[in-house]
């Protein structure tokens, strides 16, 4: 912005005194709040009262009007027909001169109401009026918004220059086919003063360029400048606060923000929020479930033990060791632990862990059906299988009858390996039933028992979970199953590796068999002791082997108690002779053994010469008080406390095992062998068709010889015959 | 996360499992305000917790006026060197807990005597305090975000909390594109020249996750309801980020072994 040099100050001083005359009769004579867009020479209309003996203040040198004008410029940030105009052209203003012709015009102009016409109007008028004044000079203002529109610009400067130097050039460009911007001359009211208009048109066509450039909508939305402003300056006239000057930059963004995000509609919800509030309705219906029966069960509840475990409780222990899902999360679990035992015939529940997965997580619940309550759809799906298999096998037999007939297809030699039979229900790793869900409120789901195959398969695989219980498992070597199965498999083997509690806690019961029965590697079943008194926090700290394990640990097999897998069922004896041969071909298995149950955990295999287990104290601040708590390295994110004779075990991490070295997937098999090439299945070359003809000729030559000795015979024969 | 905002931000990133104890989180509190005074940081962060095996670390960030200066980083409130040591990526394995443990990793070396290469075997001493700072600024480089929006660029270049930053919106909060990583960009001059159109230079100043390699490093959710949405890298297992959109809540916090999951490929 350039200086423009100080005018005299008494001419401005009475100029001034008649401004705010003006300003005050045109204040009042103001109707209806209207957006008035700031125009240069005409500022003083649109800033309230408070504003105008400011201004008067400021109209004392011209300088500090400039400086007023682009300041009110800027603060209402309204687009007037900018000039922006270089600074080497433009010396100053003056304002004096301006300013002889401006009130006596301005006066007699009726005000419409819409904004729109007001801006091209005065700026008419004040073009006009620039034309009245000799040696016409702009006055630089700043533009409030600094829109690159350099083309306007480029064609105000011109035309500047051009107005300077009195010229009146065509300016092609700014002719303008928009409809929308014409108005009609009768709607400008009526200029009682006979002004030369010398060519309006490229005037009219800047003003409305300028217009144009304003009403210009922005690429990301709806709403143009104009617009926008129109809007801020509606919303600054009707609510008229107190300091507008320093409640501008906070008005125009509510306006902005508010021009996107229309008020709610007292009908319509909020797309955006549905499906928050879906999930906080259903979260209620945890509560209100609960509320809702407690009337009438208070007096059932208060006698029989409920199957969910106090969950809070065990929150409050692991929230002092550091691990947990805080506290209404933790609630919310309990309210739907509660919800699960409600549905299900549960004996016994808790409250396993979260596993976390790409797109969801899972809340997983342990459970123990009451007895007698055999899982009906274990059974189904256990039919519909063997029925599958049966099919299967059935259609094959068939259509190696077919075959036989015409040619014999090699049979391969290669047979699958047997499959390790599952293990029963509540024995082993399908001890307990497992339950999943992504969100307390949401249903739960079932896991089905895990087999051993299913277990093997995990162990050479590490996979993300994403959340989706059906989802596939897409992994080499191919699992069995899909997200589900996976995660029951998981599920077992952190259980089998980290569920531990302090030693005494459980025992042997005492009807238990010799420790050598066949398949048996050990007792598989413990009871509570009733004598445990616990042990302090110290030594559970200090020494592993305080703790023991009280899960059965899994075979390589993928059971926990051996099956030896060369045991010949009913089914295979079905089969031919032949194969039973071959199954007599095969190793010995030898037995696999595991630990027994209730191992302390000293005898855990190290990690690379780090202890599997970092135990610690709660808060070493108050050893009194602590908790002790023990972490598992090669599991990260299993953790188990004990304190006094509470204990508890709890999983939150992703589901995998720790390793410090890298996962190598496995190779790929071996090819197989091909099958023992035989004069069966040799493969031999076509004849040519020279080898076809000569052997015709040969075969034709054999005939022809065989014939012509038939002829000399029957010659001979005629022959003797005759004589 | 903000230690004016610690408790919200703990109880915030609690889905992960791992939180602080509550007398951890009180000395916490007093430590952290010390620290901002003693150092005279205009923000302090409390970074996260790198889990050893005899002991922990915690670890706190403090930040000047410019957001995207370098970070003086303390852990137990000692402030680490600035070093930065990049052959720590060789020692594999978990963190002590001790600072001065040494780690020894036997390198083999080609040694020219002469004519004649050898091969000998250096044995290469690496404390753990430098392991500790180089994984600490790793994570920072690889997974410490923010969301688009919290933090401007003035025309000066200096980097400036958003004071009106307004929380993402709900559609906004589960791209992966509406993040940032929380240091210098890298990658904005490759954005072709339509991208860039449609970038706010005050805003888009640094990278944003679309592009992470691998791809599908990092995993949204909405917890508690949708009420919360929260981002955990894979690349890092155990960097949470939470934001509750629509409002101005939002952190980071690490609570993990500081291993890299070099397996993520095999485990996508």
């Amino acid at each position: 912005m350039g200086d423009p040099p100080p005018n005299p100050d008494s001419p401005s001083q009475p100029t001034s005194s008649r401004r705010n005359s003006q300003l005050s009769e045109r204040w009042r004579s103001q109707e209806q709040p209207r957006p008035q867009p700031t125009v240069p020479y005409e500022v003083q209309q649109t800033p309230p009262d408070a504003q105008i003996p400011r201004s008067s203040q400021e109209v004392v040198s011209s300088q500090t009007n400039l400086r007023g004008w682009s300041q009110r410029a800027s603060l209402t940030q309204n687009e007037n027909l900018m000039f922006q105009a270089e600074e080497a052209q433009l010396g100053g203003i003056e304002y004096s001169s301006l300013n002889t012709g401006f009130p006596s015009e301005i006066q007699p102009q009726p005000y419409l109401s819409e904004g729109r016409f007001q801006v091209t109007r005065d700026a008419s008028l004040m073009l006009q009026q620039l034309q009245q004044g000799e040696g016409n000079l702009f006055q630089q203002l700043e533009a409030a918004y600094q829109e690159p529109g350099a083309n306007l610009l480029g064609q105000f400067t011109m035309y500047q220059r051009d107005l300077q130097f009195g010229q009146s050039a065509e300016h092609g460009p700014y002719l303008r086919d928009d409809p929308a911007l014409q108005f009609s001359p009768s709607e400008l009211g009526f200029m009682p003063f006979s002004m030369e208009m010398p060519e309006p048109e490229p005037r009219e066509l800047a003003v409305q360029n300028a217009k144009a450039y304003l009403l210009q909508t922005s690429v990301n939305c709806d709403l143009s400048l104009y617009e926008h402003l129109v809007n801020l300056l509606t919303k600054i006239l009707n609510q008229r606060p107190e300091n507008p000057l320093f409640l501008l930059e906070s008005l125009n963004r509510t306006t902005q923000w508010e021009w996107f995000h229309p008020k709610l509609d007292t009908l319509r919800d909020d797309p955006e929020m549905q499906p928050i509030y879906e999930m906080a309705e259903r979260q209620k219906a945890l509560f209100g479930g609960s509320g809702g029966g407690e009337g009438e069960q208070e007096m059932e509840e208060e006698v029989a033990e409920t199957a969910v475990p106090n969950i809070m409780e065990k929150a409050f222990y692991f929230e002092q060791a550091g691990v947990g899902l805080g506290s209404d999360e933790s609630f919310r679990i309990f309210m739907a632990l509660k919800q699960l035992v409600e549905q299900q015939p549960i004996l016994t529940c808790r409250f396993w862990g979260k596993i976390l997965g790409l797109s969801r997580s899972y809340l997983v619940a342990e459970v123990e059906f009451r007895e007698g309550e055999e899982e009906g759809e274990e059974e189904e799906m256990e039919e519909m299988m063997e029925g599958g298999d049966v099919m299967e096998t059935h259609g094959e037999e068939e259509g190696e009858e077919e075959e036989k007939i015409p040619d014999v297809i090699p049979k391969p030699t290669w047979k699958p390996p047997p499959a390790i039979p599952k293990e029963e229900s509540r024995s082993g790793a399908n001890k307990y039933l497992y339950f999943v869900c992504n969100e307390p409120g949401q249903p739960w789901a079932r896991l089905p028992h895990v087999t051993p195959i299913q277990i093997v398969q995990a162990r050479k695989i590490k996979k993300f979970f994403t959340g989706y219980l059906d989802a596939p498992v897409i992994s080499y070597p191919p699992f069995p199953g899909n997200e589900a199965n996976y995660l029951r498999a998981q599920i077992a083997r952190i259980s089998a590796a980290t569920q531990i509690s302090p030693l005494g806690f459980y025992q042997f019961g005492e009807e238990e068999g010799d420790e050598e029965e066949e398949g048996g590697a050990g007792r598989d079943s413990y009871e509570e002791n009733p004598d445990f008194d616990g042990i302090p926090v110290l030594e559970l700290v200090d020494s592993m082997a305080n703790w023991v394990h009280h899960t059965q640990h899994i075979l390589p097999q993928g059971r926990c108690t051996w099956v030896n897998p060369l045991q010949k069922t009913e089914e295979e004896e079905e089969l031919g002779e032949e194969e039973e041969k071959a199954d007599e071909g095969m190793e010995e298995v030898e037995q696999e053994v595991g630990p027994p149950l209730l191992t302390p955990l000293s005898e855990d295999a190290e990690i690379m010469h780090m202890s599997p287990w970092t135990a610690r104290l709660s808060c070493s601040l108050s050893p009194q008080y602590s908790v002790a708590v023990v972490r598992s390295n090669l599991w990260p994110g299993a953790c188990a406390y004990a304190s006094g004779k509470k204990f508890e075990n709890i999983y939150i991490g992703w589901g995998h095992k720790y390793s410090p070295e890298n996962f190598n997937p496995p190779l790929p098999a071996p090819i197989q062998q091909e099958y023992p090439s035989g004069p069966e299945i040799m493969e031999m070359s076509d004849p040519t068709v020279e080898e076809e003809q000569a052997l015709k000729a040969a075969q034709e030559q054999v005939l022809a010889a065989s014939e012509e000795e038939e002829e000399d015979e029957d010659e001979d024969e005629d022959e003797d015959q005759d004589d | 996360m903000d230690a004016e905002s610690l408790l919200l931000s703990l109880e915030l990133a609690s889905g992960s499992g791992q939180g602080l104890s509550p007398d951890r989180r009180a000395s916490l509190l007093t430590s952290l305000t010390l620290v901002k005074r003693d150092y005279r940081f205009d923000r302090v962060l409390f970074w996260g917790r790198i889990l050893g095996l005899v002991a922990d670390y915690y670890i706190a960030q403090g930040l000047s006026e410019d957001q995207l200066a370098p970070r003086k980083t303390l852990y137990r409130w000692r402030r680490r060197p600035e070093e930065m040591a990049t052959q720590t990526s060789v020692v594999k394995g978990r963190f002590m807990g001790d600072p001065s443990h040494e780690y020894e990793h036997t390198e083999v070396q080609k040694v020219n005597e002469g004519e004649k290469v050898f091969e000998e075997e250096v044995v290469v001493q690496i404390k753990e305090e430098t392991r500790l700072v180089s994984v600490i600024d790793q994570i920072d480089k690889a997974v410490a975000i923010v969301p688009r929006g919290a933090l401007f660029k003035t025309p000066f270049g200096s980097i400036n909390v958003n004071r009106t930053f307004e929380g993402l919106s709900l559609s906004e909060a589960k791209k992966l594109s509406s993040y940032f990583h929380f240091k210098e960009p890298v990658e904005l001059k490759n954005k072709t020249l339509l991208e860039k159109a449609d970038m706010d230079p005050s805003l888009d100043f640094m990278d944003s996750l679309e592009h992470d390699i691998p791809k599908g490093s990092w995993s949204i959710q909405m917890e508690r309801g949708n009420a919360l949405v929260v981002l955990r890298s894979l690349l890092w297992p155990g960097l949470t980020f939470y934001h509750t959109p629509r409002t101005k809540n939002y952190g980071y916090i690490y609570v993990g072994t500081g291993e890299k999951n070099i397996d993520l490929p095999f485990m996508l």
